[in-house]
């Protein structure tokens, strides 16, 4: 089933990752049954260009948010601010979730590369991505 | 006894801690941010932090990577 995000949630996502450039951005998407509902822009920790790490503060309480809405995480995103939209091995070293898709968000070249993966057990798979009005 | 572990309620043992929670989790404590009844505990303090019934627990993988 395919991810589907709204043209506005999209561009959330995009703003987020090209407000912090050139430091890595991530955050959180979450709704139900594929339909995302909310974009949650977070705090990465690391504070890197070549890495991030979801502030634990605030993946508590939009995990928490989450449960008490009975809703999904669907997604983890963050951005490559120079290299491919393609998992790295730190990615899939620290991919923790297997029933979320990660969205990878490459500012490498003027138009931004967007894609989705599921991370299980080492495997990398791409995931569609629907972009709905 | 019964705790809420991540927003669902949860059955352990009367002498569990969160040690052996997060052993039954197959969580490594130094990839997890662990919050007991809304605070967040130190790696030192896990090891030895008893359960009581009604604790409120949060156990989260991190959430990371990068290129």
């Amino acid at each position: 089933m395919p991810l589907e995000l709204t043209t506005a949630q999209l561009a959330a996502i995009l703003e987020h990752c090209r407000r912090e450039a050139p430091l890595e951005a991530c955050g959180i998407l979450a709704g139900r049954d594929a339909r995302v509902s909310r974009v949650h822009p977070l705090t990465n920790a690391d504070r890197s260009r070549t890495s991030y790490l979801i502030e634990p503060r605030e993946q508590l309480r939009v995990m928490g948010e989450i449960w008490d809405r009975q809703e999904e995480l669907l997604a983890i995103f963050h951005s490559h601010p120079a290299s491919p939209a393609y998992p790295s091995s730190r990615d899939v070293e620290l991919a923790f979730y297997p029933d979320s898709r990660y969205i990878i968000v490459s500012l490498r070249d003027p138009g931004p590369e967007i894609r989705c993966f599921l991370i299980r057990e080492g495997v990398i798979t791409e995931e569609p991505l629907e972009i709905i009005e | 006894m019964e705790i809420v572990l991540n927003g669902q309620r949860r059955q352990v043992s009367e002498d569990s801690n969160l040690s052996a929670l997060l052993t039954q989790l197959a969580a490594r404590p130094e990839m997890v941010t662990v919050e007991l009844n809304g605070r967040i505990l130190d790696r030192s303090e896990i090891a030895d932090a008893p359960l009581k019934p009604g604790d409120q627990v949060k156990i989260l993988h991190f959430m990371g990577g990068g290129r």
